[in-house]
Formats: structure tokens, C-alpha cells, sequence
């Protein structure tokens, strides 16, 4: 493998230095072959490890004497990556036995060694980029301290960058080679969220496929329009869905020859998360669920046979919704009742799965309390928990968000549920969540907000301006008595209607957070995020 | 003959008033502005004045009690009312000390002292005969009346003093104080307002093509929003329904999450009330303090499987404690919630506030 790997590197060499001496920028095939190098040196790295932890201290100088010379002339090819000077540090205990054992004096071996300790620079710079904390764990204690307090340089995410048109034009780009049509923002923006995506409900990004769509597979077409329908809503029930069409997808995928499945299936799915990324911003416990499906995908080792491998991802998706989303489910309701006693007037807001689950156990446990629910418009998903708890038998009350100051002083408890968890301790949740919390705590009345730890995100986030969703403005057109006072809106020119999807809480509004790992206040969120990344 | 007729017509306008009091106040927001009720109140008790037949100053004010009693049962929660009446009642009282000869200022100053030793205020009946007594009060009455009709142009004219340029102003409903006060400011500074619906009677959509046609940069939002874009203001104003004796607000429902969300991000809220609006009503026991209009709007009958079983509320008003408000601008100035008690003691006589 390596020698084969090597006359390639000798062609791609060549060809490297050809376009660097023409002063153009790599080709796109040229990128994906250097790609595919740098993901199988990876692998072969994560075989030797223990081989390397024992090297390190050797293999550390030698590699980046080899790697200080071809730094150079590979800053133009490294143009992307950020952090080219960390990286002789990094490639720790990387450059093992490969770069040692090419170090005899034959001039094409000494090629190899100084072409596969760039490479290993530049994998190891990309890997600084990540902020990968687990390899660095592997690489031995002495690397851990200086890996941890590394720069994180993360790339910001297109959705929030609509204002900025290199990255809009890049976006186009890239939905072009995806063969994914592009969704056009609807409607005067407000000027403070003009860096967001304004969709239309009318206009689905299903609209613009051609029928049948070859690039994307029907399962994941149909869940992109329930998504910008409204038809799957709420972060469990979205998650869920993309994990069973991500089922469907790999069930239906033959690998093509010459391909291996681990790189290729990975390739295959980007494009479907294009489009549903169009149809609808992806939410965090989707993005978790995506990054482990890559994750798990990639571990495949090659000599997998298809049926095989096939069986082991579906079945480690299968685990992961029973493991992190069902069985979650359970664990809090069974710390959360303890929190439930008889007498109880529990105020809710909005359709949360995990809350409504919970108040249906203490209900079959036999626990005597009320439900206050409050909704809100435009999407007034309260009647849905609504009506799911009247089903129930459960005594129920009724009102809008507007008359939460009414009604707290009757209320025991509130229970919210969450759409993601930020490192910093802020609650994203539904719009109006941080608005419940701040008239509980002004009433003194305590909040617990319920959360799977699959929710749980590295982003920080203070305001509810900067990262956010922006739903159809028509929604917030009413007739009331026969008349629309809203209805020309787009006719008059410094009218602007807004509405948000979720907000922010601060930490000091939440006085609980239930998750399956147990009761922790709002500021461990990162303790728990950085146990979960040891784990893993 | 003139006599009877004039006295059927004035019992038939009293009549009709109290009808559209009746009807007008079904919580959709008010068929007429509160400053038209104030209007339509005033002119009716000059009229009482002019055409009931009464000879002392005790007559009439017992004529005017009474008739105020009806007024205000017929809608508890259109405060306005009762106010006119108690001025009207003052106004009265003043006219009589006026036309005995003692100053009002005195009897303010000396009533600890007579208090003391005169054992009692049953003294003063008003049973004196004075001619000119009908003249004087119908006269104050018109006063009063060219009174209210500045109310909203005296506050709109102290708008530049407290709009700076590219401001952020928040609001909440729909307020045709308000809405005067951000034109006129509009007239010569640029700024953006963001307006709450305020579901679910969403008077807030009126409220923001009213100031969109007139040029400011408008933004309607849900009340769920409240507080996520709370951060980005500068300003709050809002309008009220009531300015009650301690300083607080009987205002729209939504106002009290608006005011504490002002609080938690140190927001200044003004207050935009004319004085017709200070009632010396306390807040007390929250039920009788509160007005509440079919669950319909907050449920309506389309739901119908679940709608038997569950307990709906759409209460029209929320109370906001005098500690969240920085400041009121009324016709005759801006002033501290603190000072309002003052105030109330300069409008209204201590014994009028039981009608």
C-alpha cells in the first residue's frame, strides 16, 4: 500500500509543484486526492499509536526537521489551514515509523519521507484546526496541556453569514456542484438580522427539483419538505427523522467500484445535508446526530465486507436512538418526578416531547397536579401538548403568553424543555422560554428545564441575535373582525415583521437542568460536554 | 313644554351613554379612545348641570353622585369615567369656596387644623345658594373640557426632549397617545420602533401601519420576543388604560413581562398618560382588579373535543408595580412615579374617591 501510495504521491508531487510554479491554485481532483492521502495516513496513525506514544520524543525532532524544510514552499497549497506554525509541534508522536524508516540516503525514499511528514504536518495543522482533544489524549500526557489551550479556529457556518457575499457566492458554488437548487430569502429583512435566511413557507426548495431526482434519494427530499412544512418540528422528533431517512439512505447504497465505503458513503451524504440545510437550518441535536454517523461511518475499517458494514452503521443508528434519545427520555423522567409532588400546579410552555413524557409518567405513577399551558403565537404549538394531555385525563389550563403574569402567582413549578444546550450555560429553546424564566423568577417560582445530553453544544451564544432562525413573516398576519391590518406589509417600505424561532436563557434564570446524567445547574454544561468528548 | 322635554332628553343621553358604556368596553381594545369617553363624560355632566334642576352646591354634587354611580357600574373597568366625575365633583367644591369667599388654598392648609377643632368635616354642606354658582361651574366645566382636548398634543410636543436619533424604541399594543408622541418625534429625528402584537387581540398591527405610513422604521414581533430582542433597545414607552393612586399601571396584558424585561436590562420605561387617566384607586386583591373576555380568543370554539375539559383564560388587563416605571409624561409635564400621590391630592378630593 505504501509503495503505490508512494509513486502516486510522486505524480501528485509533480503535479503540486507544476500549478505552485504556475502560481494557480490546486484543482479540485487535486484537493480530493490530498484528501484521501491525509484520511488514510490518519488511519494508519491511529494503528500505531501505542507504537508512536513510545517514539515520541525521537520522532518529534527528526519529523519536524523534515517537516521545517518543506514548509515553505507549501504555504500557498496550505492557504486554508490557519495555523501552519503550531503544527511541527503537533506532529507529535504522528511521524512514526514511516518517516524513521525512509530516512536511509536513496533520493526517492527521501522524497517519500519529506512528502509523507508534510503530509503528516498538514493533517496534524488540520487536526489543530478541530480542536481534536481525544487524538491528542491518545499522543501521551506531555502533549495534553499545550493541545487543550490551543486555538480553536473554527469555521463560522454559512447560515449566519448571509449579510457576507464572498459566502453566499460560495455557498452558490458549492449547492451548484451538489446539483442542489438554491432557496432565496423571502421578504424585507429587519436590519438587525440581516446576516440570517429569510425563507417563504410557499415557496419549498422541493419546487425546483427536477422530477426524479437523481442526486438526492426520495427519503431525504420528503423529509426536507416536512422540515420547511412544519410538518416534523421539535429538535427529538427532527433528530429521529433524519436518522431513520439516514437509515433508508444506506440501506438503499451499493458501493461503487474502486471506492471504498467508508469515504464514499460519507461523500454521499453531504449532499442530502445541503439540502436539508436549504430546506431548513439544521438544529443542534440533528448536527450531533450527523457528526456521529460520520464518525461511525469512517470507522469502518476496508476490509469490511458492504453487507457487513452495512448492518453495523444501522445498527450503531439504532443504538444511538435508543441509547440517547429513548432510554434518555426515561432515565429523566424517573429523576424528574421525584421533583413532581401531589398538589402541584406545574406551568409548561409550548410541545415539548420530553416534558410531555415526563408529566405522563407522574401521571401513571398517580402523582395529583395540574398543567398550566402556555402558548404562543405565531406557531401556537401549546394546543398540541394540549390536547395530548386532556387525552390523558390530566386536569389542564389554558392561556397565552401574554397572560403568564396572571397566572404565575397560582403556579408551583415550571417545566421547560430545550432545543440545545450552549457551553456557556445558556438555554436555546423556543422564542418566549426566557421570558417564562423571567417572570418565574420574578415570582420566585422555581424553573427546571429538561434536556437529553445529546443536545448538548460546544457553540457559546449571549444574545439571541447572532445565531438564530428566521421564520415566514406571513405567519404573523391575523384577520381579526374582518380586517388584516398586516396584509400589504410588503408594500410599505419601513414595515418589517419578525419572527424569531428560538432565543436564548441566561444561566441565572434556570435554577435545574435535568439530563440522564443526573440534576446539574445550568454552568456544568461544559464539564459534561468535555466528559462525553473524553469518551468518545 | 320646555321644562320636562329638556329633562327627558337629558335622562335619554344618560341613558344612551350608559348603553355604549355597556357595549363599548368588551375588551377588544376600546370602540373609542379613552380620551373620547373623557369627553363624551364631561360633556355630559355639563349638561346635567345646565338642565337638572337643583338649587345648592349639594344638590347638584348628590345629582352628579349618583349619576356617576350608574356611570361607573355600568363599566368598572373605564376608570375615565369615575375620574371626570371626581373632577367635576372638585371643580364644584372649589367654585363654592370661591364664591363664599374663603381661598381653597386655605382649607387645604387648614384642614389638620380644623381637623382638630372642629371635631369633623361635617361642617362644610353646601347648602348656600350662590347665583352666579351655575355660570362659574359651567364655565370650569369648558375649561376642563379645552382641557382634554390638548391632552395628547401637550404630549407630543415634549417628544424631542426625550427621543435622541437612531434610537431603538419599543411598545406595546396600541396606544393613540403613544402614536402621537413617536410622530411628532418622528417629524425631525430618525429612529426605529419595534412593536409588540400583543395577542390575542393584536392591536399592536394597527398600531405599527399607523406609524409605518408615517414614515418610521416599524417592526412588528410577537410577544414571545419580547425579551430575546429586549437587549437591543433603548427606550421603552408605553401607553396605559389607568394610572392608579400608588403609581402603578393598569395596562394591556403583556405589560408586565414588558416592564420586567425593561428592569432586567435596565431599560428606561416612560409612561405616556394624560391626567384624565390618574385614578386614586389602589391595586388591591388581584381578582377584583382584573377584567376578563371570552376564552374565544385564546381558544376558539374550533377546538371543540378539548375545550369542555380545560380552563381558559384571556384576562384583558395586567398590573405593573410602580418600582419598573422610570418615568410618566402627561399633559403637564414629566413626573417620577413617586410624585403621582401628589398629584391625585391636586385633581381629586379625598372625599370623592367612593363615589
Amino acid at each position: 500500500m505504501a509503495d503505490s501510495g508512494g509513486t502516486d504521491e510522486h505524480d501528485k508531487k509533480d503535479d503540486v509543484e507544476r500549478s505552485k510554479s504556475e502560481g494557480k491554485e490546486l484543482t479540485k481532483e487535486e484537493k480530493q486526492r490530498l484528501r484521501k492521502e491525509k484520511k488514510q495516513q490518519k488511519k494508519h496513525k491511529e494503528k500505531k499509536d501505542d507504537k508512536a506514544s513510545q517514539e515520541s520524543g525521537k520522532e518529534n525532532k527528526s519529523a519536524s526537521s523534515a517537516a521545517a524544510a518543506p514548509q515553505l514552499p507549501t504555504q500557498t497549497v496550505k492557504a486554508p489551514s490557519a495555523v501552519p506554525a503550531p503544527a511541527p509541534v503537533f506532529v507529535p508522536a504522528s511521524s512514526e515509523a514511516p518517516a524513521s524508516a525512509d530516512k536511509p540516503t536513496k533520493t526517492k525514499a527521501e522524497l517519500k519521507a519529506e512528502r509523507r511528514a508534510r503530509q503528516e504536518a498538514e493533517r496534524a495543522s488540520k487536526q489543530g484546526k478541530k480542536g481534536d482533544p481525544g487524538q491528542q489524549a491518545a499522543s501521551g500526557k506531555l502533549k495534553a496541556p499545550p493541545s487543550e489551550l490551543q486555538p480553536v479556529v473554527k469555521r463560522l457556518p454559512e447560515h449566519i453569514q448571509v449579510d457576507n457575499p464572498e459566502v453566499l457566492k460560495k455557498l452558490a458554488k458549492k449547492l451548484e456542484r451538489q446539483q442542489i437548487p438554491l432557496r432565496s430569502d423571502y421578504g424585507y429583512k429587519v436590519s438587525l438580522f440581516s446576516h440570517l435566511h429569510q425563507y417563504s413557507r410557499k415557496a419549498p426548495l422541493t419546487q425546483q427539483l427536477s422530477i426524479p431526482s437523481t442526486v438526492i434519494h426520495p427519503a431525504v427530499v420528503r423529509l426536507g419538505l416536512q422540515y420547511s412544512q412544519g410538518i416534523v418540528a421539535g429538535s427529538n422528533a427532527r433528530s429521529v427523522a433524519l436518522l431513520h431517512a439516514f437509515k433508508q439512505v444506506i440501506r438503499d447504497y451499493t458501493t461503487p467500484p474502486n471506492e471504498e465505503l467508508s469515504r464514499d458513503l460519507v461523500n454521499k451524504l453531504k449532499p442530502y445535508i445541503s439540502f436539508l440545510n436549504q430546506c431548513r437550518p439544521l438544529s443542534a441535536s440533528m448536527g450531533n446526530a450527523i457528526k456521529f454517523v460520520k464518525k461511525e461511518i469512517s470507522n469502518i475499517p476496508t476490509q469490511c465486507k458492504e453487507e457487513e458494514a452495512k448492518s453495523k452503521i444501522l445498527n450503531c443508528i439504532e443504538w444511538y436512538i435508543n441509547d440517547k434519545i429513548i432510554l434518555a427520555a426515561k432515565a429523566i423522567a424517573a429523576s424528574a418526578i421525584e421533583k413532581i409532588s401531589d398538589e402541584d400546579v406545574i406551568l409548561v410552555y409550548g410541545c415539548s416531547s420530553l416534558v410531555n413524557h415526563i408529566l405522563f409518567e407522574a401521571f401513571e405513577k398517580r402523582r395529583k397536579f395540574r398543567v398550566i399551558v402556555v402558548d404562543s403565537r405565531p406557531r401556537l404549538e401549546g394546543r398540541e401538548a394540549l390536547r395530548r394531555l386532556v387525552q390523558r385525563g390530566i386536569s389542564c389550563t389554558y392561556v397565552l403568553i401574554s397572560a403568564v403574569s396572571y397566572i404565575l402567582p397560582e403556579v408551583s413549578k415550571v417545566f421547560l424543555g430545550a432545543h440545545a444546550l450552549l457551553a456557556n450555560g445558556y438555554v436555546m429553546s423556543r422564542v418566549g422560554t426566557s421570558q417564562i424564566a423571567l417572570v418565574a423568577k420574578a415570582f420566585n417560582v422555581p424553573v427546571l428545564v429538561c434536556c437529553e445530553t445529546y443536545k448538548f453544544c460546544e457553540r457559546v451564544q449571549t444574545d439571541s441575535f447572532v445565531s438564530n432562525e428566521l421564520d415566514d413573516p406571513d405567519d404573523l398576519i391575523v384577520t381579526r373582525k374582518g380586517k388584516t391590518h398586516l396584509e400589504n406589509w410588503q408594500e410599505v417600505p419601513s414595515l418589517g415583521l419578525l419572527n424569531l424561532v428560538y432565543d436564548v436563557t441566561p444561566p441565572d434564570f434556570v435554577d435545574l437542568v435535568i439530563t440522564e446524567l443526573g440534576m446539574i445547574p445550568c454552568t456544568s454544561v461544559p464539564v459534561v460536554l468535555r466528559v462525553k468528548n473524553v469518551d468518545q | 313644554m320646555p321644562g320636562p322635554n329638556k329633562e327627558t332628553d337629558l335622562t335619554e343621553r344618560v341613558e344612551a351613554f350608559l348603553s355604549d358604556l355597556k357595549r363599548g368596553g368588551s375588551g377588544t381594545g376600546p370602540l373609542r379612545g379613552s380620551a373620547e369617553t373623557a369627553r363624551e363624560t364631561t360633556e355630559l355632566l355639563r349638561r346635567i348641570t345646565a338642565q337638572a334642576r337643583w338649587s345648592s352646591a349639594g344638590d347638584l354634587m348628590e345629582i352628579i353622585h349618583k349619576e356617576g354611580r350608574r356611570m361607573t357600574a355600568a363599566q368598572p373597568s373605564e376608570t375615565t369615567v369615575g375620574n371626570m366625575i371626581r373632577r367635576v365633583l372638585k371643580i364644584i367644591r372649589e367654585e363654592y369656596a370661591r364664591s363664599r369667599g374663603s381661598s381653597e388654598e386655605a382649607d387645604q392648609q387648614e384642614s389638620l387644623h380644623k381637623l382638630l377643632t372642629s371635631g369633623g368635616l361635617g361642617e362644610e354642606t353646601f347648602r348656600q345658594h350662590f347665583a352666579h354658582l351655575k355660570a362659574n361651574v359651567i364655565e370650569a366645566i369648558k375649561e376642563l373640557l379645552t382641557e382634554l382636548e390638548g391632552t395628547t398634543e401637550y404630549i407630543a410636543i415634549q417628544a424631542l426632549e426625550h427621543i435622541h436619533s437612531n434610537e431603538v424604541i419599543m411598545t406595546i399594543g396600541r396606544s393613540r397617545t403613544v402614536e402621537a408622541f413617536l410622530k411628532d418625534a418622528a417629524r425631525k429625528r430618525k429612529f426605529h420602533v419595534i412593536v409588540a402584537e400583543c395577542a390575542p387581540f393584536c392591536q399592536g398591527h394597527e398600531m405599527a401601519t399607523g406609524l409605518s405610513t408615517a414614515g418610521i422604521e416599524t417592526t412588528v414581533i410577537t410577544d414571545a420576543a419580547i425579551f430575546a430582542v429586549m437587549s437591543r433597545v433603548n427606550k421603552v414607552i408605553i401607553g396605559t388604560q389607568t394610572v392608579l393612586a400608588n403609581g402603578g399601571l393598569r395596562a394591556v396584558n403583556g405589560t408586565h413581562t414588558l416592564a420586567l424585561a425593561a428592569k432586567h436590562h435596565s431599560t428606561p420605561l416612560i409612561v405616556c398618560a394624560p391626567m384624565f387617566k390618574l385614578s386614586p384607586q389602589f391595586p388591591n386583591e388581584e381578582d377584583t382588579f382584573h377584567k376578563f373576555v371570552s376564552p374565544h380568543e385564546v381558544l376558539p370554539f374550533t377546538e371543540g373535543e378539548i375545550l369542555s375539559k380545560v380552563n381558559v383564560h384571556c384576562p384583558v388587563f395586567d398590573y405593573v408595580p410602580p418600582e419598573l416605571i422610570t418615568l410618566f409624561i402627561s399633559n403637564i409635564g414629566g413626573h417620577a412615579p413617586s410624585y403621582i400621590y401628589r398629584l391625585m391630592s391636586e385633581l381629586y378630593h379625598p372625599e370623592d374617591h367612593e363615589l
